[in-house]
Formats: C-alpha cells, sequence, structure tokens
C-alpha cells in the first residue's frame, strides 16, 4: 500500500461535513501518535486496517481503509451466467453462506417472477434462522474474546456452531461453502432423518442460550467494559443506512422479515428486541435475544413443514435468460440489509451485478462510535458492528 | 406507497421546475423509477426525506452503472436522383436506395439510489442520475449530505466508475489503492495481463504481451483515461 495522502490518519485534512462527529481537541501539548491497526491485527477479524490519531490513549481520528481483499466479485459476475454466480455468493459472508445465496436467489426469482414450492420456503427459512443463531452466537464468542475471555465463551459458542455446520454438511455436502439455493426453489430435499437431527440440535439451543447468558450477561467486567461505549444514536444509526441487530441495539424497530414478510415469514410468531442505548452492551444482548426467537421460528418451521417439491417446475437451469429489465430484492441477513440489485439485458450473465454489503455499510459510522474512548475500546466496538471482510471488499 | 405518477406529481407540485422523468422496468418486478436531472437533484433528495408523507430517512443501495457509447446500425432508405439510360436516352430519375449508416449514440454513467422509509416502513423508491458523457463530463452531485449512508457507496463508484460526486466530503478510492489509474467496473476495462510475471519469455508469451499492449494503446479501447 502506497503511503499517499489518502490512507494517514492526519489532522489537517480530515473533511468536514454534514453530520459529523464533532472534534475533539487533544489535550495537553497536543502531539499525537498515529497508529495502523491493521491490516493484520488479531481483532480485526481479517484484513482491515484502521488509522487511528491518538492523544495519549484517546481515539482522537480514525479512519478505515479498505481493499485488502477486493477481488471485484460484481466484476467476475458480470462476466459468467447467473447461476454460476450462486457459489461465488458464498464466499461473500463466509459465516452465513445461506442468507447470501438466498438474498441472491431472492432477487433472481423478483426479476423473472418465479414461484418458490412450500417446502422450500421452509427450507430456506429453516436454514436461514439456523445460520442467524450460529453467527450470532459466534460474534458475541468473538467479542468476548477480545475482551480477554480467552478462549471459554467462544468455545462454548464454536460447539453449537459446530453441530449447526454439520447439519449443513449432511444436508448440502459442505460445511460453509454450501451453495444450496436455486432460483425457484433448493438444490436437495431434506430426509426425515435430517429434520429429526435438526429437531433434536434446536432442542438443545435454548439451554445453551441460558448458559451463555448466564456466564455473560450479568458478568461485573463485561458490563463495564461495554456499557455507554460506542453509543449509536438512532437518527444517525438510519440516516447513516445502518442495519440489522445494530439499528435495533439503537432502538430502531425497523427487521426486514417483518416488513417485507419476504418468503414466508409473516406466518411465524416472533417479537423483534430493540435496545434503549445503542452501546456495546445492547448490540450484544440484542444478538443474545434474537438468537431466542431465531429458535421460536425454527420451532414453529421444523412443526409445520409441508412435503412436496422443492423446485419451481417451470425453473429450468439451462439456457436461463430474464427478460430485459431490473430488480433490487432484500433480506435481513444476520448482519443486516443484504441485497443485490440486477439488470438484465436479456442475455445469459447479468448485465449488471451489484451487491448491497451491511458490513460495509455498518461501517460508516464506525468513526463516530469510537471518537474519544481508549484504544481498547475500540477493539470492542469494531467487534459490535460484526463484519467479515470477504462481504466488505467484495 | 405511493405509485411513481404521484411521487412525480408531489415532486413537482412541491419543486417547480424539478425535472422529473420516469423509467419504466418492464420486469415483473414493477420497480420503476425516477430520473433527476443532476442540477435538482439535492433539492428533490431533500424533499423526498423531509416530506412527512413519504419520509424516505433510509438510503439502502446505491449503484453505478456504465453504459457504453453504441454504434448503431441501421437501415435508411434514400431517395437521390440518378442518371439513367431509358431507350439510349439520359433522364433524371428519383431512385430510392437503402444504405447502412452507422450512428454513434454517446455512453454515460448512471447512479442509482434506493430509498426506503424506516419511519413508513414502505419503499422502495428508485432515483437515477446520469453523466452527460463517460469522460469529459463525469460529474453528479452527491447525495451524502442528505443520507450519509452514500458516503462509502458514492466513493466505491468514483473508485470502480469514476463518476465525480461533488459536494461529497471524502471523495477518494475506496477499494483501489490510491495510486491505481483506472475504473475496473468500466464495461472497456482491460485486465493487466501476467505476462510479466512468466518465468521464461518464450514466443507465445511474448505475442501475448504486445496484443495486450496493443489493446491498452487502442484509444477507443478506452484503457485508461
Amino acid at each position: 500500500m502506497s503511503e499517499s495522502q489518502s490512507h494517514s490518519a492526519t489532522l489537517a485534512e480530515r473533511p468536514e461535513g454534514w453530520n459529523r462527529p464533532a472534534l475533539i481537541q487533544p489535550s495537553g501539548d497536543g502531539e499525537l501518535l498515529e497508529v495502523a491497526m491493521g491490516p493484520h491485527h488479531p481483532s480485526t477479524h481479517g484484513v482491515f486496517r484502521m488509522d487511528v490519531a491518538l492523544d495519549g490513549e484517546r481515539v482522537i481520528r480514525l479512519r478505515p481503509v479498505f481493499g485488502y481483499l477486493h477481488r471485484n466479485h460484481e466484476k467476475i459476475a458480470e462476466g459468467i451466467s447467473y447461476l454460476a454466480s450462486m457459489p461465488y455468493t458464498d464466499r461473500l459472508d463466509y459465516i452465513c453462506p445461506i442468507t447470501n445465496n438466498w438474498a441472491y436467489a431472492l432477487a433472481v426469482e423478483k426479476l423473472t417472477g418465479q414461484q418458490v414450492p412450500e417446502r422450500a420456503e421452509y427450507l430456506r427459512v429453516i436454514l436461514g434462522e439456523l445460520t442467524r443463531f450460529q453467527n450470532h452466537a459466534s460474534s458475541i464468542g468473538f467479542l468476548i474474546q477480545e475482551m480477554g475471555a480467552s478462549g471459554t465463551p467462544l468455545m462454548y459458542a464454536f460447539r453449537e456452531r459446530e453441530k449447526i455446520l454439520d447439519l449443513f454438511e449432511k444436508l448440502t455436502g459442505a460445511r460453509m461453502m454450501v451453495n444450496y439455493m436455486r432460483f425457484g426453489g433448493c438444490r436437495v430435499d431434506a430426509s426425515p432423518a435430517w429434520l429429526d437431527q435438526t429437531r433434536k440440535v434446536v432442542a438443545g439451543l435454548p439451554q445453551f442460550i441460558d448458559e451463555f447468558e448466564q456466564l455473560l450477561a450479568t458478568n461485573e467486567i463485561l458490563m463495564a467494559r461495554t456499557q455507554g461505549v460506542g453509543v449509536l444514536k438512532a437518527d444517525l444509526a438510519v440516516n447513516a443506512g445502518v442495519t440489522g441487530p445494530m439499528l435495533r441495539a439503537s432502538g430502531v424497530n425497523y427487521d426486514i422479515r417483518k416488513v417485507d414478510g419476504y418468503g414466508i415469514y409473516n406466518r411465524f410468531d416472533f417479537r423483534v428486541p430493540l435496545g434503549d442505548h445503542g452501546d456495546v452492551y445492547d448490540r450484544f444482548m440484542i444478538r443474545l435475544l434474537e438468537m431466542r426467537e431465531s429458535i421460536k421460528i425454527l420451532e414453529q418451521a421444523l412443526k409445520d413443514i409441508p412435503t412436496g417439491p422443492i423446485m419451481d417446475p417451470k425453473a429450468k437451469s439451462r439456457g436461463f435468460r430474464p427478460k430485459p429489465g431490473e430488480a433490487y430484492g432484500r433480506i435481513e441477513a444476520p448482519k443486516g440489509e443484504l441485497g443485490f440489485y440486477l439488470i438484465s439485458d436479456g442475455g445469459p450473465n447479468p448485465y449488471r451485478y451489484r451487491v448491497r454489503p451491511p458490513s460495509l455499510i455498518n461501517l460508516t459510522v464506525l468513526e463516530d462510535m469510537c471518537l474519544g474512548h481508549d484504544v481498547a475500546d475500540v477493539v470492542l466496538i469494531f467487534g459490535s458492528v460484526d463484519i467479515v471482510l470477504g462481504e466488505v471488499d467484495r | 406507497m405511493k405509485t411513481v405518477e404521484e411521487i412525480k406529481s408531489a415532486i413537482e407540485a412541491a419543486l417547480p421546475g424539478a425535472a422529473v422523468e420516469i423509467v419504466p422496468n418492464p420486469s415483473v418486478s414493477g420497480q420503476h423509477s425516477l430520473r433527476l436531472a443532476p442540477e435538482s437533484a439535492l433539492a428533490v433528495a431533500k424533499f423526498l426525506r423531509d416530506n412527512s408523507d413519504l419520509a424516505l430517512d433510509y438510503l439502502s443501495n446505491v449503484t453505478g452503472i456504465d453504459w457504453p457509447d453504441k454504434v448503431i446500425t441501421e437501415k435508411v432508405k434514400v431517395t437521390r436522383p440518378s442518371i439513367q439510360t431509358v431507350d439510349g436516352v439520359e433522364k433524371t430519375v428519383e431512385e430510392t436506395v437503402e444504405e447502412t449508416r452507422k450512428r454513434l449514440e454517446p455512453g454515460s454513467l448512471e447512479a442509482v439510489y434506493h430509498l426506503y422509509s424506516v419511519e413508513k416502513k414502505h419503499g422502495p423508491v428508485i432515483l437515477r442520475m446520469r453523466t452527460i458523457d463517460r469522460t469529459e463530463h463525469v460529474e453528479l452531485p452527491s447525495l451524502t449530505p442528505i443520507w450519509r449512508s452514500a458516503e462509502f457507496q458514492e466513493r466505491e463508484i468514483f473508485d470502480l466508475y469514476g463518476i465525480v460526486f461533488t459536494g461529497h466530503p471524502d471523495l477518494r478510492r475506496l477499494l483501489m489503492w490510491a495510486a491505481f489509474k483506472d475504473h475496473p467496473m468500466r464495461k472497456d476495462y482491460i485486465e493487466p495481463d501476467d505476462f510479466e510475471y512468466e518465468p521464461t519469455a518464450h514466443d507465445e508469451v511474448l505475442k501475448r504481451a504486445q496484443e495486450h499492449q496493443a489493446a491498452i494503446a487502442q484509444p477507443e479501447a478506452g484503457a485508461g483515461q
């Protein structure tokens, strides 16, 4: 990376604009230390850099630097057929491949008007909520790990994640790179044995959350480190396009599963947990509560799942050419609003293929949340955003 | 949720002189969009956000699109006088001939904004803006002062497409490094070849290198601007 002006956190050229955080004046002699946190820093979950300017321990400026994992996913997708991009979406947010598949399939179905059979919708919900559960569990695990609780909470989370990944492997053939959904349905059907095993795993999940919550939620050190840290106000969160658990932790009731009711989500009885303060603790707590709601949805879906086909009979995999037009489809992915915007010119490849990455857009307010806090808190605030670099840089 | 026609007339009632045009979407998604004139876009965006019926407080997605210059070949019927010899006498006769003409349709860069309302829970309302061309006049007004979520997304479009968003508080490349010259998402971008890294420069590699250099050197190929 070049040392160019654009990547330095020096104060002088920091732009002023509407709705930006108020500047903090350095104390004392005003001497600042500039630190590049990353791209290889254990807390950055991948290759991500934060250029911070420090006054003692206090953060005066923070600039995120992106692009270390950029491979121009969108350009690649414009050169291959619609279906050929499906396995590549697994690699965007590689913790939650199922929801990436789902968002892409949903956008294409909007473009072509294909109908998804009942059973496939149920399978999508079951796998989508299992994905949300394991994402939130490991996200909390990482957060606590970064706080210094080395090992234990993360291993508790990964123990449950492993059970869910086993289910994915049994159904799709892969633990993470599942390549499961198709336009107008799903690739393989679930056997009764798989559904039974899933019911068994889901029945064990509430006990895990109870244990996890008991271990963490009232822990004194955790509360001291996270409460009142990295506060994000509701109006700024909406204006900056923040979505997902982070938005709801700031008290904004916006869950796309409720708003759009895509798939069959309006059939299920679940609540949307909301936070009061919008700090790191609220984000942690919202994820914990959303895991409980996911279990509620899973129990209902596993009870009601009908038999029947899993693919639209009119769907064709060869010679797939949507009529000219465009469509934007979005879902509530575990990290926020994941959308795909497709423009078809009638050819076999999309003319334009755009991913709306929740991880990247949630980082818009990273500086606002970090200013004035200690360096050690930056690690926590960043961890509470819950990003995956495969999606940020695409 | 209002239709695009209703939104268009609401904009025109509130902001006379704002040019708004409906862009129909032929697909079954039924997501029609509004094309704004760049001069009045900022005022329209502010109206859409602050109007209490629409309350489009949440900008979800910003997309850049490249529409390259198109050479359109069309057959035109032309009537022209011609001298013909009929029965040994020269005569001027009107004659209709079919001619193939080539016409250059100038391309443009486009930015598309998907808006939703968190307050009213409706959407999407889709806005589009086009630059005048792809090389000289690539400025569009930035909507970051209205919705901060455009900040990184407009930077990404500046980086990958080369649209210059005027009024953006911090317009730098987002994904490519600062010294990078080109705009990789443009349709006529030529990817770098890896011939330089070939261990031995045998004939095939040298030929490929030559072809690549020639493609870059051609102005109409458009690599590097």
